[in-house]
């Protein structure tokens, strides 16, 4: 098996990560910001990574930034914020290519580096607030944003699950932000907002590829620094719904196909000792073309063109996804629950078992094959508090036994139905 | 066997055209711990018209045959090829597109005998009338699906607005009564017509031993007998230079209207170092207006016609080529007036030596970036070796660029005629 290195450094309040690889022709610079998800921050979140794109310091606007980046062999910086478990981070990337493989002499690293700590800690701005044309227009973005989501059905059906599922609790916040918020965010809020969290929210940076670990070491700390003592890891506690019985939630709209979706508790996130035996529950019930859902809803009845589970790490959640015709929807939701209830019996063949384990290192063999594949991998024991390198997770998966899966199976609760169909409850042939 | 190193990616690629006819790649990257199998046919959705193998009159089969039989090479007689790969720790799929159909696996073990199983599933059919049946439930949600997406309507929106008669204005995954109509032999007559190894490619990259690997490759098809393949026939109708509708207006329930204008580039068949250079500008231009740092795209965007969705694309295949400039936006018919103004303007510009060079870096180093994935090597290693061209030799290509043939490339672009609009909007 291959061997991951990753070096850890603290310097000046943030946690430097080297992994060293050949594998690749660029090099690739992550720098991840977690606080926790709270309603009162979620919009700013939101709306930063538009404004920060705007321009820095030297590179006023998008255009003086694209022209940069250009001039950098296509140099790609990007950012956005996400939910992880009840946590919203900000993941800002740059990937460089790696000067080894350009056919002419170029400082590309040293100016890449300068590029983006620029781009952290200096964005453009005004008498410490940022532009109000910019804060105007990148409000508008964001709007259409928040409500194109009701125009991918997918995308729209899993929000709304969620919403119905985790409503009260944090997770239930939508990481693109409520439009009902922009009044008061203010271009010297927001500035303001974004000093306070580059001091004292967890700031982890990543630097993949093939590079020199002294000079970029004494390039970064050149750069990026910040008061360590106001680091803190805040963590806040939400109430979790627990032991109610399942909801069932219908919505019609204007559609050809419902989309039948359904929440579940799994009471097992990351830092459990059972988290691998989750995986490979989740491989057995809906992760895989293999897997009981894809068999049994698509192969064997032909009621869906795709059925699959995906879980949840960090808040301790799975879904089951299916694309059904809308008359379908009991058979569908019943074979599910077929699956389900098949999974807590132990009614799992052992070449499954076996099966499925080489399925799972299969996929994290070859996330660890792409460079942000490998870095959000690594950044999971961040967010999980659990040291565990992949390599690790890799045996576990390999040590769990059937018992280990039936007694996850047997943790899990289903929550929440939903779906969206076609007006009217007919099938629209 | 052909070994040739290409020093600027430090790769090397070896390369043998098998007695049957089947050309094979094969790329070891032996620090990925990943393999990655693409088993390719020169047959897509547009090759509708064609002359059966062994036959002589040219025949037309139902829309969306190639996607279907794509689906139904993974089931055969007494089980499923997914799950052969499943046991094998590998993950398969498979995609149609307008001119190929391709089967793939990637895996991290047990690659000889995976790469086996690739081969034979593709090259050992069975279709049957209850099975063939079954598929058309699994297809018709799928073509539901795609019925509700709003970028798949205004994608193949606009590809129709654009092309008359050309059969790249097919639906790739056909309709619900074109694949009511598909039987057990019209699945057949294409498989055994497209299916023939000489019309085949084999990439495989990552990581295994070279040598074992053509062995293992040659021995199992030199257990397989073929027909020998005769010029493969396949029909093409005469296509306009200018579009089919120029302002194609399409309803469905959507919150934000969608726009996207399209360039019909070419509608010929170009080759070789032609094909790679046009492909090479259309790209490089296209990027320079419209990139983040392009002038019209900072048009657009402070007349707030566009939002975060903005996307432009750009393709060149066998016959054709378009390019789509699209957004949601808030006013569809300013949108579209301002990209046709803009588009319609470069005739009368040019760019300075200054511009280009920076365009030329951006190409390589967008293409160094592309190649830190498999999958892009091999997939794009296929779609550029059918017309001629090697994925390896495009840096020094870009980098032997004039300034003259851009700004010519640049004067010549733009027909008012080749240019369509297409528009989403609730009704």
């Amino acid at each position: 098996m291959q061997q991951i290195t990753e070096k850890r450094l603290n310097e000046h309040g943030i946690n430097i990560h080297f992994i060293q690889s050949k594998k690749y022709k660029t090099i690739n610079f992550i720098a991840k910001l977690k606080a926790p998800l709270e309603r009162e921050t979620v919009t700013k979140r939101a709306l930063l990574p538009y404004v920060l794109k705007q321009g820095t310091k030297n590179h006023p606007s998008r255009k003086d930034l694209q022209l940069k980046l250009d001039d950098l062999y296509g140099a790609i910086l990007s950012i956005d914020s996400g939910k992880k478990g009840e946590n919203h981070i900000l993941t800002y990337r740059m990937e460089l290519a790696n000067p080894k493989f350009i056919p002419e002499e170029t400082s590309i690293i040293e100016e890449g580096i300068d590029l983006f700590g620029e781009f952290l800690f200096h964005p453009y701005a005004i008498n410490n607030a940022f532009d109000e044309k910019i804060i105007d227009r990148e409000k508008d973005t964001l709007k259409q944003k928040i409500n194109s989501i009701k125009d991918d059905k997918m995308q729209y059906a899993n929000m709304r699950l969620i919403d119905e599922m985790c409503e009260g609790e944090a997770y239930a916040l939508h990481v693109h932000g409520y439009e009902e918020d922009f009044n008061s965010i203010t271009p010297e809020s927001l500035y303001n907002y974004y000093q306070t969290l580059l001091n004292d929210n967890q700031f982890d940076l990543y630097v993949l590829g093939d590079f020199d670990e002294q000079k970029m070491r004494d390039h970064i700390t050149l750069l990026m620094k910040r008061d360590s003592i106001k680091t803190a890891n805040r963590t806040v506690e939400y109430p979790v719904h627990k032991d109610r019985e399942p909801n069932e939630v219908i919505e019609k709209q204007n559609v050809q196909q419902a989309k039948l979706h359904i929440g579940y508790r799994t009471n097992i996130t990351y830092k459990d000792d059972d988290y691998a035996a989750l995986q490979v529950f989740n491989g057995v019930f809906g992760g895989f073309p293999s897997s009981k859902l894809f068999i049994n809803v698509r192969e064997k009845n032909s009621l869906a063109y795709y059925a699959s589970s995906r879980m949840e790490s960090h808040k301790g959640l799975l879904f089951v996804f299916s694309g059904i015709a809308p008359t379908d929807f009991e058979k569908a939701r019943d074979i599910i629950r077929e699956q389900m209830t098949a999974m807590k019996n132990g009614d799992i063949k052992d070449d499954a078992l076996s099966e499925t384990k080489d399925l799972i290192t299969n996929q994290l063999l070859e996330t660890m094959d792409h460079p942000q594949g490998l870095i959000e991998l690594l950044y999971q024991q961040v967010l999980g508090e659990k040291e565990m390198s992949p390599n690790e997770l890799l045996n576990n998966i390999k040590h769990v036994t059937k018992e280990q899966v039936i007694e996850v199976a047997q943790k899990i609760k289903e929550d929440t139905v939903y779906l969206l169909t076609s007006e009217g409850g007919q099938a629209n042939e | 066997m052909n070994k040739q190193t290409y020093n600027e990616f430090a790769e090397t690629l070896y390369t043998e055209k098998l007695d049957n006819g089947l050309t094979v790649f094969l790329l070891p990257k032996n620090e990925m711990a990943k393999t990655y199998g693409i088993f390719s046919t020169n047959y897509g959705s547009i090759d509708q018209t064609f002359v059966p193998i062994g036959q002589k009159e040219k025949i037309t089969v139902p829309e969306g045959i190639a996607h279907f039989l794509e689906h139904k090479l993974f089931e055969k007689e007494d089980h499923d090829v997914f799950t052969d790969f499943g046991k094998q720790g590998a993950s398969a799929n498979a995609f149609t597109s307008f001119t190929k159909t391709a089967y793939l696996f990637s895996a991290t073990n047990h690659i000889e005998k995976n790469v086996k199983t690739l081969i034979d599933f593709v090259q050992d059919p069975y279709f049957s009338e209850q099975s063939v049946e079954k598929e058309k439930g699994i297809i018709s949600q799928e073509i539901k699906m795609y019925d509700d997406q709003p970028d798949w309507q205004a994608f193949m929106g606009t590809i129709k607005a654009m092309f008359k008669n050309h059969p790249v204005n097919i639906d790739i995954a056909g309709t619900i009564e074109s694949i009511t109509q598909i039987t057990k032999d019209d699945l057949y007559t294409c498989y055994n017509t497209f299916y023939h190894p000489e019309n085949m490619t084999l990439f495989i990259t990552g990581n295994f031993e070279v040598e074992k690997m053509m062995e293992l490759i040659k021995a199992n098809q030199e257990s397989k007998k073929f027909e020998k393949m005769e010029e493969l026939k396949r029909d093409f109708p005469e296509e306009p230079k200018e579009v089919a509708i120029k302002e194609h207006k399409i309803n469905m329930p959507i919150s934000i209207p969608k726009c996207t204008i399209g360039i019909k580039e070419s509608s010929s068949e170009l080759h070789g170092d032609e094909f790679l250079k046009k492909d090479l500008l259309q790209n490089m231009v296209l990027d320079h207006y419209y990139s983040k740092g392009g002038s019209f795209y900072q048009e657009l965007y402070q007349d707030k016609l566009i939002d975060g969705s903005f996307y432009f694309e750009t393709t060149l295949d066998k016959n054709f080529g378009y390019t789509l400039i699209g957004s949601n936006t808030e006013n569809p018919d300013k949108f579209s007036k301002k990209v046709m103004e803009q588009l319609i303007s470069t005739s009368n510009t040019s760019l300075t030596e200054e511009e280009f060079n920076r365009m030329k870096k951006k190409k390589i180093g967008q293409l160094l970036r592309s190649m830190n994935s498999l999958e892009y090597i091999a997939n794009k290693y296929i779609h550029y070796h059918t017309s001629g061209i090697n994925l390896f030799d495009i840096i020094p290509t870009i980098q032997s660029l004039h300034l003259n043939e851009a700004n010519s490339f640049i004067q010549n672009w733009i027909e008012e005629e080749r240019l369509a609009i297409c528009t989403i909007a609730a009704e």
